[in-house]
């Protein structure tokens, strides 16, 4: 008897496991488009993990174009296939097989990060399937001679000499504090912004972004007492950061990256620790249709690189509306790409960089808002 | 009970091991053992067979790549970790350290800072991942059952975090590049095809195989099994205990070396966030979960581990709340694992490193 | 890096590495009360302190209805209102952290100890037909209908299995801890509030400066978490070594077996002590709120792993120890970073407990919940 139980239960587990096998094929695809496109496009972003948040807007982004465009086009829809890397490099390599191997698509969107990009592309290159990132912006991914990357924004060889040139130049600060999180993309951008202020930096330190106390970084900003500090890294500690930096009585500007440039994420989430801080961002808000269709959307106001999704997938949308009808097609119509999106003109050089991504938009928090306040070339 | 007999008569072959497969003739049992490995040789194909297909296949993803990039990473290191945990009875929260000193070894040789071709940094990276592991066995496996656990999982943590804070290593930004090997006859290599890996993987894994069961049946796995089950009695019987227990961090971080090199060269870039604390307790779950102590059972519990996430990618979100819940069910319904170490099915088990 | 930083700021850093010592000391104390009865690595505590923060946040915005912000500003409450909140605060996150460690115990532990019971049943069968149900539906009402509706049966199967339960070999514990830990923490990102990356927990304690001390400030936040801490472990010490339960705990710890024969009520013992260790992690989160203003759903990863190595540091079942510990490592963890830099905060913390454990294998003062004095 007390076997037969045994026996039950494992039973009834094994065929738990075989029911969830047989079923999960019949679940639905996560994208709402119609079922019958014959085209479509991929998205390689962080859907689930740690990076999540940042990658929930390049979903809305991309998904948002791509409703856009189907209501536009009833008779040639397209559908936006998504594929969840968790910004892990480890699951990119099977992804992008996964997307290469999928016909339909004729184009990726993405990959949503620099880690994930390097170990997708060289794939995506055999395979001759252009992509277009709007959030990967390691200052080397470019210089790989990759045909089939493509970035529409600035990368952070742009970005940082051009946020030290404001801070320089605009901020004229005695000394300058500089932290960052230690990630491929903060410490990326901290080190630029390091190397074009020079002897200006008076104290530097690395958070853990994963921790919850940056005492130590702190401390070390206030016995320093620099006039202005740069955070390289996301608004997630760039929150934690001001709150504790304010709260220790350290009265410097603050300065972020385009990380940080996210209305809800940050603005909304520090409050008056937010308040006077300057962002810098190779982006442009958007085109205030962009930004009412996305609050229509989703409710919400639109977070980090949403502009760039949405830009990113009306490039390919476009080419396809063009006429392209295969990966060879899309990828050649590519490089002579050159029309305006919400957040620039869009032409892609010879890297695969934008030509126009060269100027950074400067933004500043006042009363609760991020507001434009300036160019820097 | 009649049925219940016949139950039992089913499903001793999975309980009790090879119980009716030992009766079998010889010849029958090499043919089946062959037959065996030929299919798992085909197993990226296996998306392809009726049934089996719609079983393994990971849709949103492509199952040839998750073979390689996760199943065969897991099934080393589950293998690997066994020999640590399974053998010794030694707790290794920070086994993928060695993964990372394996990866970061070839890494540096084939891309960032010479250009060896592969099959020369291979044994390089796993003389470099044994030597890791005596480097951190020497002072630290006096340190009894738990206590161990939190200092190798320091370690673990401690390569990670140098890894990210070193530019010669590479930094945050991680280091891409990274050699293929060399095409062997109709093998090629390419970042296009991942199943010339999974060949080549699944060769290493039955080398591996081989290796540790003949270790497990010698003198040192004897010399393992007695300081598993009571450590002061086997140095009171004259077993030199550090030395034992001292081969089996070094072997087992062999192993992870070596996984550690496989996984570099196939996905051809590496970054410090690949090295994650969590990945050390999901090679722990693997091992648990197949059973402690059985080569079959971490091979199983390896795959599973690799294979269950992927597999219910179209949960979303939701995948690892699922992979939770099932790690739960299965420890509380089958705590000696899937496929428990023979002879230990019964009665009590062996209790691992009792701080006692 | 300037190394005579550390003299400058010497007690700045000792003043903040002493206010997140005292709350990994908190969250230590849990897992040292479970190693000490039941020489269990409880690695689902750190999800235990997670849960603890969404009850404070909870509580602060949906049974208080405080906003984040008013009109652009903290929302600060004074006198009564604000005294009566953080006491109200701290109740709650004890309550839901110590609720959250029994019902761990009773899911994830218990029937492995061969004592599984009819809670855990229904909670296991529920779980089962919930993972069963998304197979057919993402909705979730749906799924909680399927589940419920299989649960029923399921659970009579699985209590019957329980019924000849064995004790488990101890890392098939460790494993079912992971597993519990890993369900939480996604299970609160996925139907937790709603998801941006940090959950801001509302401020009502305007963060004063009362008095600096060698220039350091302290604040009365620090103030709170110093004094509030340090009265949390003297009633559990006290607990431990006056009453009945505590005598329990100590026989216990000492030899379960011989506890039972004794009389001691040895499941009621394991009880008491995991909601002892909840409602202190339950502490650790509202004071941890109260500094940091904020949580996550994987904010209890890296917290439970330095609280586990204080409670190693100081001496696993030891609870002075678990105290001496987390504020050895805060203190370690905060001058090593003036030091070596920011990045390096995790390195130093496991070289200072390699070092420790070189000289001192059981930890500073040695393992012992059964031998705790006053």
């Amino acid at each position: 008897m007390k076997k037969f139980w045994k026996l039950a239960a494992t039973a009834a587990a094994a065929s738990l496991i075989v029911a969830a096998c047989g079923g999960s094929d019949s679940a639905s695809d996560t994208t709402s488009a119609p079922k019958d496109c014959a085209v479509s496009l991929g998205l390689q972003f962080p859907e689930t993990g740690d990076a999540a948040n940042l990658g929930a807007p390049m979903l809305k982004g991309a998904q948002l174009a791509v409703d856009e465009y189907n209501a536009a086009n009833p008779d040639a829809c397209v559908t936006l296939k998504t594929f969840d890397t968790q910004g892990d490099p480890a699951k990119a390599p099977g992804v992008a097989a996964a997307v290469i191997a999928d016909k339909s698509i004729l184009g990726l969107i993405g990959p949503g990060f620099s880690g994930e990009s390097k170990a997708a592309l060289p794939a995506y290159e055999a395979a001759g399937l252009g992509t277009v990132t709007g959030s990967a912006t390691n200052a080397e991914l470019q210089l790989n001679g990759w045909k089939v990357f493509h970035r529409i924004l600035g990368n952070d060889s742009v970005q940082g000499p051009a946020i030290a040139k404001y801070i320089v130049e605009t901020l004229k600060p005695a000394s300058v504090g500089i932290i960052d999180d230690a990630s491929e993309y903060g410490k990326g951008l901290a080190d630029t912004v390091k190397k074009a202020v020079g002897a200006g930096v008076k104290a530097s330190d690395s958070i853990d972004p994963k921790a919850a106390d940056f005492s130590a970084a702190v401390s070390k900003m206030k016995d320093a007492n620099p006039a202005v500090i740069f955070y390289g890294g996301y608004y997630g500690e760039a929150v934690k950061l001001s709150k504790q930096l304010r709260d220790a009585g350290v009265k410097a500007t603050l300065v972020f990256g385009d990380g940080v440039k996210d209305q809800a994420g940050y603005a909304d989430a520090a409050g008056p620790a937010a308040e006077g801080a300057i962002i810098a961002c190779p982006c442009k808000d958007g085109s205030a249709d962009f930004i009412s269709a996305w609050q229509a959307k989703y409710k919400e106001v639109p977070g980090t690189y949403g502009a760039e999704y949405y830009d990113a997938a009306n490039v390919f949308l476009n080419i396809i509306k063009a006429g392209a009808k295969d990966r060879a097609a899309v990828q050649a119509a590519l490089g002579t790409y050159d029309a305006a999106g919400i957040t620039k003109q869009i032409k892609f050089g010879a890297n695969g960089d934008a030509t126009e991504a060269a100027t950074v938009y400067i933004y500043k928090v006042t009363g609760g808002k991020i507001t434009y306040v300036a160019d820097v070339k | 009970m009649n049925l219940t007999q016949q139950f039992r008569d089913i499903t001793r072959s999975v309980t009790h091991g090879p119980g009716v497969f030992s009766k079998l003739p010889k010849s029958a049992r090499w043919s089946l053992v062959g037959m065996l490995i030929i299919a798992f040789y085909f197993m990226p194909y296996w998306p392809n067979v009726p049934v089996l297909g719609w079983i393994v296949n990971t849709p949103g993803t492509s199952f040839e790549n998750v073979l390689t990039d996760q199943i065969m990473v897991f099934v080393l290191m589950a293998l690997g970790l066994n020999v640590v945990v399974g053998f010794a009875g030694l707790l290794d929260l920070g086994y993928v350290g060695f993964y990372a000193v394996g990866a970061y070894t070839t890494a540096i040789l084939t891309s960032q800072h010479a250009s060896w071709p592969w099959l020369a940094a291979l044994p390089v990276s796993v003389l470099a991942a044994m030597a890791a592991g005596v480097i951190l066995g020497t002072p630290t496996l006096r340190l009894r059952g738990d206590y161990l656990a939190i200092v190798t999982l320091g370690f673990g943590e401690i390569i990670r975090i140098t890894a990210n804070n070193t530019n010669w290593l590479g930094g945050p930004r991680g280091i891409n590049n990274i050699k293929h090997p060399p095409n062997i006859g109709p093998l090629k290599f390419t970042v296009l095809d991942a199943k010339p890996y999974w060949y080549l993987g699944f060769t290493i894994i039955l080398l591996v195989l081989f290796v540790l069961h003949r270790l497990e049946h010698s003198r040192v796995g004897r010399a393992w099994s007695a300081v598993r089950e009571d450590e002061d009695a086997a140095e009171l019987m004259g077993v030199d205990t550090f030395k034992f227990k001292l081969w089996a961090f070094a072997i087992g971080a062999a192993v992870g070396g070596l996984a550690g090199s496989l996984y570099a060269t196939k996905v051809a870039f590496i970054n410090p966030d690949g090295f994650l604390l969590q990945l050390s307790i999901l090679f722990l779950a693997a091992v648990v979960l197949g059973g402690t102590g059985n080569m079959y059972g971490a091979i199983v519990g390896g795959f599973l581990v690799a294979w269950v996430p992927e597999r219910f990618r179209n949960f979303d979100t939701r995948r690892y709340f699922v992979f939770g819940c099932i790690l739960v069910l299965v420890m509380v319904f089958r705590p000696q694992g899937i496929i428990p170490r023979r002879g230990s099915a019964a009665g009590p088990a062996p209790v691992e490193g009792d701080a006692q | 890096m300037s190394n005579w930083l550390i003299y400058r700021t010497f007690w700045d850093l000792t003043v903040s590495g002493l206010v997140l010592g005292l709350i990994y000391a908190l969250v230590a104390l849990g897992y040292t009360m479970v190693y000490g009865v039941l020489r269990l690595i409880n690695f689902a505590h750190s999800e235990v302190f997670m849960v603890g923060t969404f009850g404070v946040l909870v509580s602060l915005t949906k049974v208080f209805g405080i906003p984040l912000f008013e009109g652009g500003q903290y929302p600060f409450r004074t006198g009564f209102v604000l005294v009566g909140i953080l006491l109200a605060s701290l109740l709650i996150g004890m309550f839901v952290s110590g609720v959250g460690a029994i019902a761990i115990e009773r899911i994830a532990y218990r029937p492995l100890r061969g004592a599984g019971d009819v809670y855990g049943a229904v909670a296991l069968a529920f779980i089962t037909g919930l993972i069963l149900s998304f197979i057919f539906s993402s909705d979730i009402g749906l799924n909680l209908i399927i589940a419920a509706v299989v649960a029923g049966p399921l659970s009579i199967l699985y209590l019957r299995i329980f019924k000849r339960g064995r004790q488990a070999p101890r890392l098939a514990f460790l494993i079912s801890a992971i597993g519990v830990s890993m369900a939480l923490a996604e299970a609160v990102a996925i139907w937790g509030p709603d998801e941006r990356v940090v959950y801001q927990t509302p401020r009502i304690l305007e963060k004063k400066v009362l008095f600096t001390f060698f220039g350091a400030h302290v604040r009365i936040d620090y103030v709170i978490v110093a004094v509030g801490a340090v009265l949390m472990m003297t009633s559990l010490l006290l607990f431990v070594n006056r009453t009945r339960l505590g005598r329990g705990i100590r026989a216990v710890a000492q030899d379960a077996e011989t506890s039972r024969i004794l009389g001691v009520n040895v499941d009621l013992v394991i009880l008491v002590t995991f909601l002892l260790g909840g409602a202190m992690a339950g502490g650790a989160a509202m004071m941890f709120t109260l500094v940091y203003d904020q949580t996550r759903f994987n904010i209890g990863f890296l917290l439970g792993v330095k609280s586990f190595t204080a409670a190693v540091l100081g001496g696993i079942g030891n609870i002075r120890g678990a105290l001496l510990g987390g504020v050895v490592l805060g203190l370690a963890e905060n001058y090593g970073s003036a030091v070596f830099g920011g990045q390096w905060k995790d390195v130093i913390a496991f070289i200072v407990l390699l070092v420790v454990l070189m000289f001192r294998p059981t930890g500073i003062l040695g393992e012992s919940l059964a031998k705790a004095r006053v």
